[in-house]
């Protein structure tokens, strides 16, 4: 019965994709609307576009400023995560360390703690603790880029751990009679087999970065802030300015469905977080 | 092989960062919540008073009836997004034309930053500007208000959670039906089972480390769920969708409560650990030695 009717599917998923869409649809038609029409009552459909909200945003040197932040800040952690997180997989999987089942469900308790709790030990370690002469970690790239790890890295772990066990050992063991080291073993033998894994996770990792907001906000002033926090730093006192909070926010969309885009085959195979299949 | 040295080596990086950003900052937090500190008050100083602030943490209203509303957004939310999510991966197991367009439409909440997601939210459901309370109100009659009604807050930051995180768990389970085995449907169908009975005996037993895990992360990411929520709601109205994170960014902000901020933080993290670690003991971590 259903193989005959492939139209049900599309009208079934032509729906699905209304009710999905429909809130992009309407960050747009609010980036492109000035001001006072934001009060009037809203109408569907679009009937004319006003750009000037864009053109602020390009023309805003801060926060071009800010968008180079979030691309270094987001890109450097991701590719950290994926990195360190990929080797932990590999000690979890290969070696026989005492208690490295609690070291692996411990890594993912990091990612539970409440986020607003935490900024002001964040906050007081990285301008107090963690310097060297003047420089502190505060506001700077790479402080964001290490405060991110405490909630990227155990995803990476926990996304990475099924891929990493699903590569037959034997291979291993049979570069080593062949007299590899080990870091040959993980360079050439099990990189290789991980990468879908490996893409998955970077491209997750790289998004929760990019579209952090909460830490970002309270760790950095202005050399390392990124855009997500240029977009609250439209709601002023004399009101918020919608129409380039949704410019900003479009902005901020587009290079995730870059970066998005680029795994859409792959999303499907490695993600598999802590779960063996089948 | 190798020797234990060589693992521990390779997950030193691991445990060295999350120590000085993780760990550290944790045991800050848990000598702070033993303590009277409020650094904008008349005493600025920190005070000690041994477990003061648990004890009024245990005693707080406020707290106990945002840990309530708190599990009733995940309850909610979670559930609908595992039903959701199951039966539209199970949409994309069949054939059909411009499957792959599709499926990218639908993941595309998914990478939409948490701010953004609320703001949006708040400005399609704003009372008179927004168009979602204008359409209920022109084909139903139906008066919706996020800013007076409780339970209208509550259902749209549901809806909200659900239109933003079911597409991760549609991935995932998409990501474990496509790799099931295709013989025991088979022999099944032979052996004339129904549809239901193929469900419940054979798909779901299969697929269940996928749910579980699926649960598991989202679970843990609902309960610290706080920018979508701080920016539709602002927690109101009332302490409606007071969630426990949004509680403690409340008390930790604007009254610059830390030495309480952080009795209660330490609380949820310890409760968020131990219902994720009884899901994980008993439920997932069996499952995966034996597969």
């Amino acid at each position: 019965m259903r193989k005959n009717r492939p139209w049900l599917y599309v009208l079934f998923w032509i729906l699905i994709s209304f009710l999905t869409l429909f809130p992009i649809y309407w960050l747009f038609v609010i980036s492109v609307k000035p001001a006072v029409d934001l009060f009037s009552t809203p109408d569907i459909l679009l009937k004319s576009f006003y750009w000037q909200n864009y053109i602020d945003v390009l023309n805003d040197r801060t926060l071009r400023g800010y968008m180079v932040n979030s691309l270094v800040i987001s890109s450097g952690n991701a590719l950290l995560c994926t990195t360190l997180g990929f080797l932990a997989c590999y000690a979890l999987s290969r070696f026989d360390m005492g208690g490295k089942e609690s070291i692996f469900f411990w890594t993912i308790t990091n990612r539970m703690a409440p986020p607003a709790v935490f900024l002001l030990p964040l906050f007081l370690l990285m301008t107090q603790v963690y310097k060297v002469g003047d420089f502190t970690l505060l506001d700077t790239r790479i402080g964001m880029i290490l405060v991110y790890c405490t909630f990227n890295l155990p995803f990476a772990i926990w996304t990475l751990r099924p891929t990493v066990d699903g590569i037959p050992k034997e291979l291993d063991e049979a570069a080593y009679v062949d007299g590899a080291s080990a870091w040959k073993v993980i360079t050439e033998v099990v990189f290789p087999l991980a990468r879908p894994g490996l893409a998955v996770t970077l491209i997750l990792t790289w998004v929760f970065a990019w579209n952090e907001y909460l830490l970002a906000a309270t760790l950095t002033n202005f050399n390392a802030r990124t855009l997500t926090t240029g977009l609250s730093e439209y709601v002023t006192t004399t009101g918020t300015e919608w129409g380039i909070m949704a410019a900003i926010s479009v902005f901020t969309l587009i290079p995730a469905l870059i970066v998005f885009g680029m795994v859409q085959k792959h999303i499907v195979a490695g993600l598999t977080f802590g779960a063996v299949k089948g | 092989m190798h020797s234990n040295k060589l693992g521990w080596l390779l997950l030193a990086p691991t445990l060295l960062v999350l120590f000085f950003f993780g760990v550290l900052p944790f045991i800050y937090v848990v000598y702070v919540s033993f303590h009277q500190w409020n650094p904008f008050a008349v005493n600025p100083d920190m005070v000690f008073n041994w477990a003061e602030n648990y004890r009024r943490v245990v005693f707080d209203a406020q707290f106990l009836a945002s840990l309530g509303v708190t599990a009733a957004f995940v309850f909610f939310a979670v559930i609908s997004e595992l039903i959701l999510g199951y039966l539209l991966a199970q949409a994309f197991m069949k054939d059909f034309p411009g499957k792959a367009i599709f499926r990218t439409i639908h993941t595309l909440p998914l990478i939409m930053a948490p701010i953004i997601v609320g703001s949006i939210w708040k400005l399609m459901t704003t009372p008179s500007i927004g168009i979602i309370p204008n359409l209920l109100d022109s084909w139903f009659g139906y008066n919706l208000n996020i800013g007076q009604s409780a339970i209208a807050a509550f259902i749209t930051t549901v809806v909200m959670d659900i239109w933003h995180w079911t597409p991760l768990v549609t991935l995932t389970l998409i990501a474990a039906l496509v790799s099931l085995p295709p013989d025991p449907f088979e022999q099944a169908q032979i052996d004339g089972a129904g549809k239901r009975q193929i469900f419940w005996h054979i798909t779901l037993p299969m697929i269940r480390p996928a749910i579980l895990a699926t649960v598991f992360i989202r679970l843990m990411d609902a309960l610290r769920t706080v920018d979508e929520v701080l920016m539709l709601t602002g927690g109101g109205p009332g302490s409606a969708t007071r969630y426990v994170g949004v509680h403690i960014f409340k008390e930790v902000f604007p009254r610059t409560n830390y030495g309480y901020g952080s009795a209660i933080s330490v609380i949820v993290l310890y409760l968020t650990i131990v219902v994720c670690w009884l899901l994980y003991v008993f439920l997932i971590a069996p499952r995966n030695k034996k597969g």
